[in-house]
């Protein structure tokens, strides 16, 4: 599904490096988290993934589904089936968040040749998708993410992920500022979105975020580079022991 | 003070053209005292304090610079409003084209009919309200409209209106000079909404004095006309009475130059006044609100909301004030100016201003310019929607603070349509 090969990053504006030699493979239907301690790039990779200005490959490629979308702009991405997941979602003041969702679900399904979507046909699915969410109506009339909590911010975030169906889901820090109900609202969201033909990469600082959302794989980064790959048990390890063993480890 | 020989001499040339018109005793003595205050004020020039910001001369000249008419095919503004619709042809009253002025609770005469009167209500307010608001700054070109303004309407609600009146100016000649003035007067408890929309001429000058009884309500809201090369002064005079409600909105989508000004005096308790506007320009578009909100009295609320976007290298301009006179304790005064610059080519030129002589008032001002929010455009990509659609969703997110000062949803949802349509003309 997306494959990232030796992914080097630095920084526009000054000449700071901060992805060195990126390798990640993520096969169709599967669970990648992406862990590491703050300042390694984890947020980075999402931001230079999804085409956020500000930051300059200087090596290395990552494709989707076979694609090269280091050269597409964010909106041309979004089409072709990557969605990140905000860490911070931002406050739209004055646009509703139904006409919001309505006018990307079209623009994508304009930009891949597709028919619009009738509003009948989107008011029953979003209705039916924000009740799974527990994002009630007002909710949704209300100007997007203006006024909204941090859980519900989130929870409009995997609304979102809901209604556009991507095949590849990044989520960047989608348990911070969650409490613990909140967190297994969101997870359970993401859970009923986890299919053969969507993958899946959490970014995530803590553990307890992959209690919920159960990972294939595990990464952890360190410095601009994955350092080591497992399973679920390296979470764990993660949990038990912190990040300085595994530093030292890959060191 | 003695005037600066320049500022006679350009003054007497604009008088040069004109004749007070004639009329009942009441209306000729109103313009005469107007052009008494023109005389010692002297027109507007780009030397004054106040128009600092816009230069007045083509308002002020003697020949009255072309516009070209404007042709679209396009559904006028409010014309999905059910309203009683007056037109004007570059601002003379066209009866023909009319609906019949008769609503309920609503008065509406000619002001050329009413000034030949002997006695009539409307001369408690024609150039009365004007000549009020001359204090503590000289407001010229509006004494010029009460002296030689012979058209206008004269409209007087008794009751609560059934339907708005929608004045509609149409622009015909490319070399039109239009003076106009409205009276308003809204009884006790009545309420009354008055709509207006198109380009008026060439050059425009209107004045409108609305007197505002003990509870009326008074709702404004204007969309003013497309045709890029107009030239527009208005002045919007207010007197409000106990628990009173004035509420005005502007919406400006071209000109080369346009000055709106509003005055308002809340000299009894508990009233209300909302003024609000956004404008979009692009290229030689230059838009100036002037605002001067006097508080002269308990518990009065007072609201300014602003927002232009600029592109190509138009101005905004604002100049908003707030006086708060000794004694006029629990003032809840409120004014915020906003610009959104989509290049480097525009400007925004505001000057808030407070000036507070009561000790237990709120009143809070604020002023920003700035730049489309990256992380949002950014944020809306991220979702699939193109850059362009982007832009314009987050021009329309900085204006919905502005729109959200329109009372009637049906009028807001039209104006929206309206900038929706320039931005998608702007690509």
């Amino acid at each position: 599904m997306l494959k990232i090969s030796n992914l080097h990053v630095k920084l526009e504006e000054e000449d700071k490096q901060i992805l060195k030699g990126v390798d990640l493979e993520i096969g169709a239907g599967e669970v990648h988290a992406i862990m590491g301690p703050n300042g390694s790039g984890k947020s980075t990779l999402s931001y230079v993934l999804s085409g956020r200005d500000g930051y300059e490959v200087t090596e290395g490629s990552a494709a989707l589904e076979g694609a090269d979308i280091l050269d597409m702009e964010p909106e041309e991405r979004a089409a072709a089936g990557l969605f990140l997941a905000f860490q911070y979602p931002v406050e739209i003041p004055g646009v509703g968040n139904m006409t919001f969702l309505r006018t990307a679900v079209n623009a994508q399904r304009k930009a891949r040749g597709e028919a619009e979507m009738s509003s009948t046909e989107f008011l029953k699915e979003i209705r039916a998708q924000a009740k799974e969410l527990k994002i009630d109506a007002d909710m949704l009339k209300r100007p997007v993410n203006v006024g909204f909590s941090g859980g519900e911010k989130k929870r409009n975030e995997i609304l979102q992920m809901a209604m556009l169906k991507p095949k590849m889901c990044v989520l960047d820090e989608t348990d911070s500022g969650l409490d613990v109900d909140a967190m297994k609202l969101v997870s359970d969201g993401v859970n009923a979105l986890r299919a053969a033909d969507r993958s899946f990469l959490v970014i995530t600082h803590y553990q307890r975020l992959l209690d919920h959302i159960k990972p294939d794989f595990v990464h952890i980064m360190s410095d601009g580079k994955i350092i080591k790959t497992g399973g679920p048990e390296l979470a764990l390890e993660v949990e038990n022991h912190g990040y300085a063993d595994l530093l030292t480890e890959g060191a | 003070m003695a005037l600066p020989q320049a500022k006679l001499d350009a003054t007497e040339a604009r008088l040069a053209g004109l004749t007070l018109p004639e009329g009942g005793k009441w209306a000729s003595d109103a313009r005469t005292q107007a052009l008494a205050r023109v005389r010692a004020m002297g027109l507007p020039s780009r030397r004054d304090e106040y128009w600092k910001y816009t230069r007045p001369d083509t308002l002020t000249a003697p020949e009255t610079p072309e516009a070209a008419v404007f042709e679209t095919d396009e559904s006028p503004v409010f014309d999905g409003i059910d309203s009683v619709k007056l037109y004007f042809v570059d601002g003379v009253f066209d009866a023909d084209a009319s609906d019949d002025p008769a609503l309920a609770g609503v008065e509406i005469e000619r002001l050329s009919v009413v000034s030949g009167t002997d006695i009539h209500w409307a001369k408690d307010i024609f150039g009365v309200l004007e000549a009020k608001g001359q204090d503590p700054v000289a407001r010229p070109l509006a004494a010029l409209n009460t002296a030689f303004a012979t058209d206008g309407l004269v409209i007087r609600a008794t009751g609560k209106a059934e339907r708005p009146v929608a004045l509609i100016y149409r622009h015909a000649d490319t070399a039109s000079d239009a003076i106009l003035h409205h009276c308003i007067r809204v009884e006790s408890g009545a309420s009354l909404t008055v709509l207006e929309t198109g380009p008026v001429a060439a050059r425009f000058n209107g004045v409108t004095e609305v007197d505002i009884a003990d509870k009326g309500t008074f709702n404004h809201v204007r969309a003013q006309g497309r045709d890029h090369e107009l030239r527009t002064a208005t002045h919007m005079f207010a007197r409000l009475g106990e628990e009173s409600a004035f509420k005005s909105f502007t919406l400006t989508m071209n000109g080369v130059l346009t000055r709106n000004e509003c005055v308002i005096e809340l000299t009894s308790d508990n009233a209300i006044a909302h003024v609000a506007g956004a404008a979009v320009g692009d290229g030689d578009f230059h838009h100036d609100d002037t605002v001067f909100i006097t508080h002269d009295s308990l518990h009065c609320e007072s609201r300014q909301v602003f927002k232009k976007v600029l592109r190509n290298g138009a101005t905004g301009v604002f100049q908003g004030k707030i006086l708060v006179k000794e004694g006029a304790q629990k003032t809840d005064g409120y004014q915020i100016s906003q610009a959104l610059l989509l290049d480097d080519d525009s400007q925004f030129l505001a000057k808030p201003e407070l000036e507070i002589y009561a000790d237990d008032v709120a009143c809070s001002h604020g002023s920003t310019t700035g730049a489309i929010d990256e992380t949002a455009l950014f944020y809306l990509r991220s979702r699939g929607v193109p850059r362009a659609d982007a832009e314009d969703l987050l021009v329309l997110s900085f204006l919905a603070e502005a729109i959200a000062e329109i009372d009637s949803e049906a009028i807001a949802d039209d104006l929206l349509t309206r900038l929706q349509a320039w931005l998608a003309r702007r690509r």
